[in-house]
């Protein structure tokens, strides 16, 4: 034979989904937000659905500005984390059922975020994209863009600087 | 007497925050507010848990103390007329919070222009002298 069949598409899916799940299920802040993640081939999508515990300013109502700042800043911690475990995974550097056995390797700390608000948070659910500028050995640099029902009207943007996990240890 | 003045702030703060859904899930609580600062203080709580490795809380959580004592130091501003929403807001991260420790923040409004405010904040946990992160903001404001 001169080439490997490739992977059952459903083999190679059920392997990524399960080692963002594992990601996602590991961090106790994105679940009391509420925050799901999609995910399309590599890229992923945050997903906060609107619940009355993140307004902020009910008698508008709009949501709060620390949910927003949490909702983006989780965004790029795991957009950054998953574009690394994403090379792992598919090079075979890292095997996806360690992730799911609770092996998960170290999140990216945060040195420092800053976020724009750019109009008010309506009561409904919120969608995030981080796009990660740089990822070096020890630093990170991610954009991140919130938007609830026009992609072409952000309500939201932040720019936030990471410290890598050492990717020996 | 203006002690007493300085606690009917903070009570009436601390009503107010009490509205808000998001503080309030939170946990947050007025410790002290008046004439463009605010004190607030958030217990520690395995929810807010952004480190599954260490149990330190998430950025997010101490991002959104360290908002609503800066928005609440504009509010409490003698110049401002008491509304406000945040334009923009920078944390740098010190250190991690010690797991186990409530976070404590103190905001300063230190000038409020005819439809700006500035504010700094810092956040803190048990250790006094070592600060946990710092904020730098700009607030919509209304000069009265």
């Amino acid at each position: 034979m001169p080439f490997k069949k490739p992977e059952p598409v459903q083999v190679v899916k059920q392997r990524r989904d399960a080692a963002l799940k594992a990601l996602v299920a590991s961090v106790p802040y994105i679940s009391f937000l509420g925050i799901e993640f999609d995910r399309r081939g590599d890229e992923l999508t945050a997903i906060m659905p609107f619940k009355d515990e993140l307004i902020g300013n009910p008698m508008l109502p709009a949501l709060h500005g620390g949910a927003t700042a949490a909702f983006l800043e989780m965004t790029s911690i795991i957009g950054l984390s998953w574009a690394t475990l994403w090379e792992d995974i598919e090079s075979g550097r890292l095997e996806a059922e360690s992730l799911v056995d609770g092996k998960m390797p170290s999140l990216p700390k945060t040195i420092d975020f800053t976020v724009d608000y750019l109009r008010s948070g309506l009561p409904r659910d919120a969608y995030a994209r981080a796009r990660v500028n740089r990822s070096g050995r020890r630093y990170a640099s991610v954009h991140v863009e919130a938007w609830q029902d026009n992609r072409a009207r952000p309500f939201a943007q932040a720019t936030g600087h990471f410290l890598m996990p050492s990717r020996d240890g | 007497m203006s002690t007493d003045k300085r606690s009917d702030n903070t009570k009436n703060a601390q009503q107010f925050i009490e509205a808000i859904p998001h503080s309030k899930a939170l946990g947050m609580e007025f410790t002290n507010v008046g004439g463009g600062t605010a004190e607030m203080r958030m217990p520690y709580d395995e929810r807010f848990i952004g480190d599954p490795e260490t149990g330190v809380i998430h950025g997010g959580a101490v991002f959104a103390l360290l908002d609503t004592t800066c928005g609440a130091a504009v509010m409490s501003h003698p110049d401002a007329t008491g509304t406000t929403a945040t334009i923009d807001l920078r944390i740098d991260y010190m250190r991690p919070a010690t797991p186990g420790q409530a976070i404590r923040t103190r905001a300063t409004c230190y000038r409020v222009t005819r439809s700006v405010a500035f504010v700094r904040a810092e956040a803190l946990d048990d250790n006094d002298t070592s600060l946990v992160a710092t904020a730098t903001g700009a607030f919509t404001a209304e000069k009265k």
